[in-house]
């Protein structure tokens, strides 16, 4: 199946692909393939061999290559036969050793000249296949070797040459930029080629040229603009027809520029309005070409400066793609729909039952496409349904490559709109138990934290509920076969911790538990040492207690075990708890505090507790220590003491090799710094001396204490966290924030209170409801934020009508839920909770509707505070009852009202919210931990924030402007 | 940019296999073979895409069509369509049944360095026919003069 296939070749290569085909194993294949080879070795090193022939073991080299066998061998021979003056055999030659070679093989530079020589032959099938041969043979080196003459064939008088050179030429820009950039003018000039399908190909490296700098080529939008109009306009010659559609591939490369020079330019996207507009009318959309313009056209239309008519029309395309039988039109409506609610998210919500259907299509491809989509369409109001979705998907599927990536985004999802700490704690479980090995590391280590430090909400209570219920959770999970070791890590640590802080299960309990553990995963050292760690906490806080410790005989000899270990690192820690067990309850304390994992540990960089021994062995007439750089400059004692003494306290001893890891956000504003020491109080008595040092020499950051703790710098976006702000956050006025803040919390909340509704309801009829019930409770579910959004939209009336029927939705609600109660364990937030809570917020709302409120707002900025005022109520309203619903399980008192002080939300709202750069710097909220230690007013805002941001379960961040946008049309 | 052309049959036998990045050659068979290994665990009546990000790299997608006992393969990135891609295959498979011959010089029409160069199967016959009397006219004078100075100076 060489270039000569069909004719010409000897029997002997006939049988050899006859019996190839017929060959019933793969061991027989390769056994003729073997046997072959060594035919082929030795005939073709015999000398005189006739041209023919060889041609002919050219082409039993390409197949046997193409079988997968090495037939290095007979390279040489290819390359010979590129110098062959016949056309046929240099063809021949040419393709071999493009089939054979890379660009860096040495036989290379046997080819170069040749290839020269070729360029310039005036047989243009010669240009050609040498024109081939360049475009994959030739390397950044050997570029300008073959260079000029290519430039020159971009004149040559055939327009197949013509097509090919400028190819070839953009081969080179690929390989190596630089070495043509002085030529792209070209490309502009054969753009005006008189051959239609010169001007095509000059497509391809336009569009690599604008895809890197879009606004060198804005001025020529007209002319593309124009040739699409003359293409769709069926101007060029018959022959550029594909199935009746007017050069189709031209079309596409077209719009497929524009949609490059369009994107976010508003000027350039008019001049496109009129022709994309034809095309959707006239396309064709029965043929597969049709609807492949079609489709590059909603991806025009979505990229560029936006155009209702335009999207409206590409609304209705993606109707027809997704309502047609063919699951390519299905998976082309997704992904265009993925494109369109970028612009316009309203869309999504006609087609949620199109939407559901491909999700459950068996099809692989469309339901990937479908959890694309729904990946990008996530907000607080759904994102329980979408996670619960990929994460069954994810258990589903074996494919490893698709299991990290679904798992990284179910991971990321949920720490950007969990709408619980206790949902997020068992999504995470579930992850991590069914794809635990192939989720970064850095997300276990997230988790810990958030366990460790809570929410950051001020109650206490809630992170020790928290806590209890993931040591419940994981307690329950820790007896499972074949956990993953990433996830076990977790749970030893968890346990560690908190297994018997709420003083629910004994420490003998949770040793054993621990042992076990350390039993069955012999042969993962990290998740022994997490065991063994966690052996050594429980014990610890048994002892500091003042309870007795018992060893357990398995706990006994897993000490054992560790300490003959051939890991050093685990040796260690075995022999750290005996020690621990040994002392007395005073010094354990010390050693190992209760709950002290978020708390900082200070590193004494001078090592001051070492003064008084030093100070003693100087006076016995010890030598005093000199720096290594300081050694040779033979400085007298005493000025080198004085120095010492002098700059110690700004600059410390410095151990270049112990440095730790630069932050990943290397400079940060002092304030910031000086909080983030301050956020755990730590009972060491040296604690002010050094905040102040750190706070007023804040250069020594790389090693600043507030470092010392997880590391988990460059862990993205944390659960409800945002990293740290630039220094424009903290200093930003106060006011905008609250105002800002208040908006979203209105929004916010009422999503959590209508998916909580659709939720339960969806859950507890889910056995008996019919199939399309059960898609349209999932579409609800799904897409009620978008509900919503148009529900804003549209006139008060229309949204009165909406609520009350949410009114008339509830009692069902409440009914089916009253069943499922009952069974549901205290860990879920039992529904009913909610359900009563709600009506009495609808009742209230008619009055001070929070929409309404901030629309009359927006009408008559005159009477801000009055209306404000009210807003701030009602907000307050549906905030508690958001927080019923979401930690009712964790008992009255987590039912606290937000610390934002409402007196403060009287501030100018209109001017927080035109501020789009408040809007921004929200994403960057400074990330302030929850502390009694008092601060000053900005770490106060921006504590009270984080809380309330944490309370609604929503991250305000850049990628989730639409509240704002929503809540203003 | 189109990365690669497989043609295989339904026994995930390559038939022809073009890259247009270089790939050694066991890279080579472990791509035929992880394609191979998506495509025959695919129903008939789904869809003719499969994203193939596990096997080529992120961004990467796979069109395919099966014709009788073949697989057609074009794999490419984020710069092409679909939609496309799937008729650029018909070009492909419609210019063989045309004239099957010649398998890599009609694939060297319509694709050039792993771009778009022709999606006329017309205008791709008329190439290759031109081609293929230019060569044999000019192993006809080969054969005649046994050399090449004659049909050069044409």
């Amino acid at each position: 199946m060489g270039s000569q296939g069909g004719f010409g070749q000897s029997k002997e290569f006939l049988d050899l692909v006859k019996s190839i085909g017929e060959a019933r194993s793969k061991a027989e294949e390769d056994r003729i393939v073997l046997n072959e080879i060594e035919t082929l070795k030795r005939r073709i090193s015999e000398p005189d061999i006739p041209k023919r022939k060889m041609k002919e073991y050219i082409i039993r080299l390409v197949y046997v290559e193409m079988l997968g066998h090495d037939a290095s061998f007979g390279y040489i021979h290819a390359v010979k036969m590129t110098h062959d003056d016949n056309l046929v055999l240099k063809r021949t030659g040419y393709l071999a050793v493009t089939l054979f070679l890379n660009e860096d093989h040495d036989l290379i530079i046997l080819i170069v000249n040749t290839i020269q020589k070729d360029l310039k032959s005036d047989n243009y099938l010669i240009v050609c296949a040498a024109l081939n041969a360049v475009c994959k043979l030739i390397n950044e080196e050997t570029i300008p070797a073959v260079l000029p003459q290519v430039v020159e064939l971009l004149g040559h008088s055939k327009e197949a040459v013509r097509r090919k050179a400028i190819m070839a030429l953009h081969r080179f820009y690929q390989k190596s930029p630089s070495s043509v950039q002085h030529l792209v003018s070209n490309f502009r000039k054969r753009l005006c080629d008189n051959d239609p399908g010169v001007m095509g190909a000059t497509l391809c490296p336009l569009f690599d040229l604008i895809t890197v700098d879009v606004n060198s080529y804005k001025d020529l939008v007209i002319s593309f603009v124009s040739i699409l109009k003359q293409v769709a306009e069926r101007r060029l010659p018959k022959s550029y027809d594909y199935h009746q559609m007017p050069a189709p591939f031209i079309q596409i490369r077209l719009l497929k520029i524009l949609a490059l020079l369009g994107s976010g330019d508003k000027q350039a996207s008019e001049n496109m309005y009129t022709v994309v507009g034809d095309i959707f009318r006239k396309c064709d959309s029965s043929s597969n070409i049709g609807n492949a313009v079609l489709y590059e056209c909603i991806c025009c239309v979505s990229s560029i400066y936006a155009n209702p008519k335009l999207i409206e029309s590409a609304a209705d395309i993606i109707a027809r793609f997704l309502k047609s039988d063919s699951h390519n039109l299905k998976y082309m409506g997704i992904d265009a729909l993925g494109r369109l609610i970028k612009t316009s998210p309203e869309i999504a919500e006609q087609h949620q039952l199109a939407v559901i259907d491909c999700l459950e299509d068996p099809d692989d491809t469309l339901k990937r496409k479908t959890f694309e989509l729904l990946y990008k369409m996530t907000k607080s109001s759904n994102v329980e349904v979408i996670v619960d979705r990929m994460i069954d998907y994810m258990i589903s599927i074996n494919d490893n490559h698709y299991k990290t990536e679904i798992a990284s985004r179910c991971v990321e999802l949920a720490e950007q709109f969990a709408p619980s700490n206790h949902w997020f704690i068992q999504t995470m479980n579930k992850v991590f138990e069914h794809a635990g090995d192939l989720v970064n590391i850095k997300v276990a280590h997230n988790l810990m934290r958030l366990i460790a430090e809570g929410f950051g909400e001020d109650d206490d209570n809630a992170d020790s509920q928290l806590r209890s219920s993931a040591v419940e959770s994981y307690l329950r999970i820790i007896g499972e076969p074949k956990l993953p070791s990433v996830f076990l890590q977790v749970i030893c640590w968890v346990l560690g911790e908190y297994g018997t802080a709420d003083g629910k299960f004994s420490a003998s309990y949770i040793t054993g538990k621990l042992c076990d553990v350390a039993e069955a995963y012999s042969n993962d050292e990290t998740v022994k040492a997490y065991a063994i760690t966690a052996l050594m906490k429980i014990s610890a806080f048994e002892i500091a207690a003042g309870r007795k410790v018992d060893m357990l005989p398995e706990c006994q000899s897993l000490i054992e075990e560790l300490s003959a270990s051939h890991s050093t690192d685990l040796q260690q820690r075995a022999y750290e708890l005996e020690a621990v067990i040994g002392l007395d309850a005073y010094a354990v304390e010390i050693i190992m505090p209760a709950d002290a994992s978020c708390e900082d540990i200070e590193i004494d960089k001078n090592l001051s507790f070492l003064n008084g021994y030093v100070e003693q062995a100087l006076e016995k007439g010890a030598q005093p220590y000199i720096p290594e750089n300081e050694r040779s400059g033979m400085l007298s004692v005493s000025n080198f003491r004085s120095q010492d003494q002098h700059e110690a306290s700004i600059h410390g001893l410095r151990f270049e090799a112990y440095e730790l890891p630069k932050p990943s956000v290397p400079s940060r504003p002092p304030v910031s710094l000086a909080s983030a020491t301050e956020l755990a109080p730590v009972p060491e008595p040296s604690y002010p001396r050094v905040t102040q040092n750190v706070a007023s020499v804040p250069a020594v950051s790389s090693t600043d204490p507030s470092d010392l703790r997880l590391r988990l710098d460059g862990v993205q976006k944390k659960w409800g966290r945002p990293t740290y702000t630039p220094s424009e956050t903290s200093t930003s006025t106060s006011t905008s924030e609250k105002t800002v803040n208040g908006v979203t919390k209105v929004d916010a909340a009422r999503d959590t209170i209508y998916s909580k509704v659709r939720d339960t309801t969806y859950d507890s009829r889910k056995p008996d409801a019919e199939i399309p019930l059960e898609k349209q409770k999932l579409a609800a579910s799904l897409f009620g934020g978008s509900s919503k959004t148009e529900r804003r939209a549209s006139t008060t009336g229309h949204r009165a009508g909406k609520a009350s029927s949410h009114v008339i939705e509830k009692p069902q609600a409440s009914k089916a839920s009253d069943k499922t109660v009952a069974e549901k364990t205290i860990v879920q937030p039992p529904p009913d909770l909610l359900d009563l809570g709600e009506p009495a917020v609808l009742s209230r709302s008619p009055s001070i509707d929070p929409f309404k409120q901030l629309e009359g707002l927006l009408d008559s900025p005159q009477v801000p505070s009055n209306s404000n005022h009210g807003a701030a109520g009602a907000n307050k309203d549906s905030d508690i009852i958001g927080l019923h619903a979401e930690t009712a399980g964790s008992g009255p008192s987590s039912g606290i009202v937000n610390p934002v002080p409402t007196n403060k939300n009287d501030l100018d709202l209109l001017s927080g919210l035109s501020n789009s750069t408040t809007d921004n710097a929200l994403g960057g909220t400074p990330t302030a931990h929850s502390t009694q230690v008092s601060k000053g007013p900005n770490t106060k805002d921006s504590l009270e924030k984080d809380a309330l941001v944490r309370q609604m379960g929503v991250t305000p961040t850049s990628q989730n402007p639409n509240l704002f946008k929503d809540l203003l049309g | 940019m189109i990365k690669s052309v497989m043609v295989m049959n339904t026994q995930g036998k390559p038939r022809l296999a073009k890259f247009y990045d270089f790939q050694p050659v066991e890279k080579q068979q472990e791509l035929i073979r992880s394609v191979f290994g998506v495509l025959c665990g695919r129903a008939d009546n789904v869809s003719n895409f499969v994203e193939a990000d596990s096997i080529f790299g992120p961004g990467t997608r796979l069109v395919y069509k099966h014709f009788a006992t073949l697989y057609f393969v074009f794999i490419f990135d984020s710069s092409e369509n679909e939609l496309a891609m799937l008729d650029l295959i018909q070009v492909f498979v419609e210019t063989l049944d045309k004239c099957f011959k010649n398998l890599h010089t009609i694939l060297d029409e319509i694709i050039f360095g792993g771009q778009v160069l022709e999606t006329s199967s017309i205008e791709v016959i008329k190439a290759v026919e031109e081609i293929s009397k230019l060569e044999s006219a000019s192993n006809a004078i080969a054969l005649v003069s046994k050399s090449v100075s004659g049909w050069r100076s044409r």
